[in-house]
C-alpha cells in the first residue's frame, strides 16, 4: 500500500472486471468458465480469480472452519482478509496492465452471507470499501428448489458453514433443512442488492447457451469504447511473448 | 444501563449488560516499556485480589501463528495485513476479552485498536475506513498512552533489542537503512497516536522517567479507573 488507498468506485484502471454472483447451484461458475474460454478465443488474456488466495490466509480460514472456531465477526473478517489479498495480488495488477479480470463470487457474496449471520449491513459494506467496483456484476437468479436439486444431487455432503449450520436455523439441526433456510435468506439479500449495486440479472432457468449469449453481448459492449485498443495492444504483446516462447 | 458500549455497530450476539469487568489499555509505540508495565500491573492487581487477564497482539488462537509467519515472510499487501490484524484482534476480543469481562476480570491489554489503526494509516489505509472497520470494538474503561520522544525511543531500542524489521517499517522503504527507516516510521506512528489523544480520551503518561516513576503514575491512574464505576466516555475523560 505505498500509494494512498482508493475506495470503491474511485479506481481508474484501463482493464475490465467482470464478476458473477448467485447461490450455490445457480450455474454461475459454468457460465464464467464459458465466458473465459470465449474471451481467450477472441484474443483477450483474461485472468481468473477465485475465493482463495494466499496460503497463509487460506490456512487460517480452513482451520477456523474445520474447528468451528469462527464467529460471524471473525468469519466476516477472515474472508475480507483473503479478499484483500486477492485484490492486491490478482485483481489490481492485471487491471492496471489493461487486462480482463474474471471473478467467481465477489464482495456481494460476503454482504449476503455476513448480513444473514447478523453482521451489520453498513459495517460490512464499509469493510470492503477498498474493493474495485466491477465493470459488470452478473447475478444468476435461480429458484431455490432448482439450486437445491443441483447441490444435493451433485455432492456427497454439504459443509457446516456452507449450510449455515452455525446459525442453527432448523429444528434438530437437520443439515438439508438448515441449508435451504440459509440459502433462502441469502437470496433475499441478493434481491435487495440488485438495485443498490446495479447487479445485472441473468435468469438462470434459461438454457446454458442462452445465458451465455446474454453475457457475451453485455461483455462485448463493456469491452468496446476508448480503452479497447489499449487492451488489444497489451494482449498483442502478451501473445507475441507466447509465440516467441513456443 | 450497560457499563460497556461499542464504538459503532458492534459485535453481533453480545449482551453488553453481562459485561462486568474492566477493560484497561496500554498504548504507545515500540520500545516504550508497555510489556514491562503490563507485567508489573498484573502482579500488583493480583496482589490486591483482582483477577487479571493480560493479552496482546498476534496472540489469537485463530490467526496468531499465521500472522506472525506472514510478518516474517512479508509477502502480504497493506490492506491484507491490516485486515489480518483485525481478524486476530476480533478473535481475541470475542474469545478472550469478552468472556473475561463477563466473569468480572480486569482485562489488561498490551495495545488495542489504536496501534492497529496507526499502523494501518502509516501504511496508506484511509483513516475513516480503518476507524469504521474497528467500530465493532468495545470502548475501554481507560487508555494509558505511554509516550516518549523519538530521541529517547532510539536510545532505548539501541540499548535493548536493536532495530527490528517491522518496528523499523522496512516494508515501507522510508530510509536508506534500518536507523533512518526506524526514525521516520516511529515518528509517523507518534504523529498518529498524538492525533488520537483528544478524540479517544487517552491519558498521556510521560514514559521517559524511570520504570519506578512511570509505574507509580500508572498505579495511581489505574486505582482511579477502578474506583470510577460510571461508564467512561471516549471524550472528556482527562485528568
Amino acid at each position: 500500500m505505498s500509494s494512498a488507498m482508493k475506495m470503491y468506485g474511485k479506481h481508474r484502471f484501463p482493464g475490465r472486471l467482470f464478476i458473477v454472483e448467485g447461490i450455490d447451484g445457480s450455474g454461475k461458475s459454468t457460465q464464467l468458465s464459458l465466458l473465459h474460454k470465449w474471451l481467450e478465443s477472441e484474443g483477450y488474456v483474461a485472468s481468473f480469480s477465485e475465493w482463495n488466495s494466499s496460503p497463509l490466509v487460506q490456512d487460517v480460514t480452513r482451520r477456523g472452519k474445520k474447528k468451528k472456531m469462527l464467529t460471524p465477526m471473525t468469519f466476516s473478517l477472515i474472508h475480507a482478509t483473503d479478499f484483500a489479498d486477492r485484490t492486491e495480488h490478482d485483481i489490481i495488477p492485471p487491471l492496471k496492465a489493461g487486462a480482463v479480470v474474471l471473478a467467481d463470487r465477489y464482495i456481494y457474496t460476503a454482504f449476503a452471507r455476513d448480513v444473514v449471520r447478523g453482521v451489520h449491513p453498513e459495517w460490512v459494506r464499509g469493510l470492503y470499501g477498498f474493493a474495485v467496483k466491477p465493470t459488470v456484476a452478473f447475478y444468476f437468479r435461480t429458484p431455490l428448489d432448482i439450486a437445491m436439486k443441483r447441490i444435493l444431487g451433485g455432492r456427497d455432503a454439504i459443509k457446516y458453514y456452507e449450510a449455515g449450520m452455525d446459525l442453527h436455523l432448523s429444528e434438530d439441526d437437520d443439515i438439508e433443512e438448515n441449508f435451504r433456510i440459509f440459502q433462502g435468506r441469502i437470496v433475499e439479500q441478493y434481491e435487495k442488492m440488485i438495485d443498490e449495486f446495479g447487479l445485472v440479472v441473468i435468469d438462470a432457468t434459461l438454457s446454458i447457451e442462452e445465458q451465455q449469449a446474454q453475457m457475451r453481448q453485455i461483455v462485448t459492449e463493456a469491452l468496446t469504447g476508448t480503452k479497447k485498443t489499449r487492451i488489444r495492444r497489451w494482449l498483442d504483446l502478451a501473445s507475441l511473448q507466447k509465440g516467441s516462447r513456443a | 444501563m450497560a457499563r460497556f458500549s461499542f464504538f459503532a455497530e458492534g459485535l453481533p450476539g453480545i449482551d453488553l449488560e453481562e459485561l462486568k469487568g474492566k477493560l484497561i489499555v496500554l498504548e504507545g509505540t515500540d520500545g516504550v516499556g508497555r510489556s514491562t508495565h503490563i507485567t508489573l500491573l498484573k502482579q500488583w492487581l493480583e496482589n490486591n485480589g483482582h483477577a487479571v487477564l493480560d493479552t496482546g497482539m498476534t496472540r489469537s488462537a485463530l490467526a496468531g501463528k499465521r500472522l506472525r509467519q506472514a510478518k516474517e515472510g512479508h509477502t502480504l499487501g497493506g490492506v491484507t495485513m491490516s485486515l489480518f490484524y483485525t481478524t486476530d484482534f476480533a478473535d481475541r476480543l470475542e474469545n478472550e476479552m469478552i468472556p473475561a469481562l463477563r466473569a468480572g476480570f480486569i482485562v489488561l491489554t498490551d495495545r488495542y485498536i489504536y496501534s492497529l489503526m496507526a499502523r494501518a494509516i502509516v501504511r496508506g489505509a484511509d483513516p475513516e475506513w480503518i476507524k469504521d472497520v474497528y467500530g465493532f470494538a468495545l470502548k475501554p474503561d481507560a487508555i494509558f498512552y505511554l509516550r516518549v520522544k523519538i530521541d529517547d525511543l532510539i536510545t532505548r531500542v539501541i540499548q535493548s533489542t536493536g532495530f527490528d524489521y517491522w518496528e523499523s517499517g522496512m516494508d515501507l522503504h522510508l530510509g536508506e537503512d534500518m536507523y533512518d527507516s526506524f526514525v521516520e516510521y516511529q515518528s509517523r506512528l507518534l504523529t498518529q497516536f498524538d492525533k488520537m489523544v483528544e478524540g479517544y480520551g487517552f491519558e498521556v503518561i510521560d514514559a521517559s522517567g524511570s520504570i519506578e516513576d512511570v509505574f507509580d503514575d500508572l498505579k495511581n491512574r489505574v486505582s482511579h479507573a477502578l474506583k470510577n464505576n460510571r461508564e467512561i466516555a471516549p471524550r472528556g475523560t482527562k485528568n
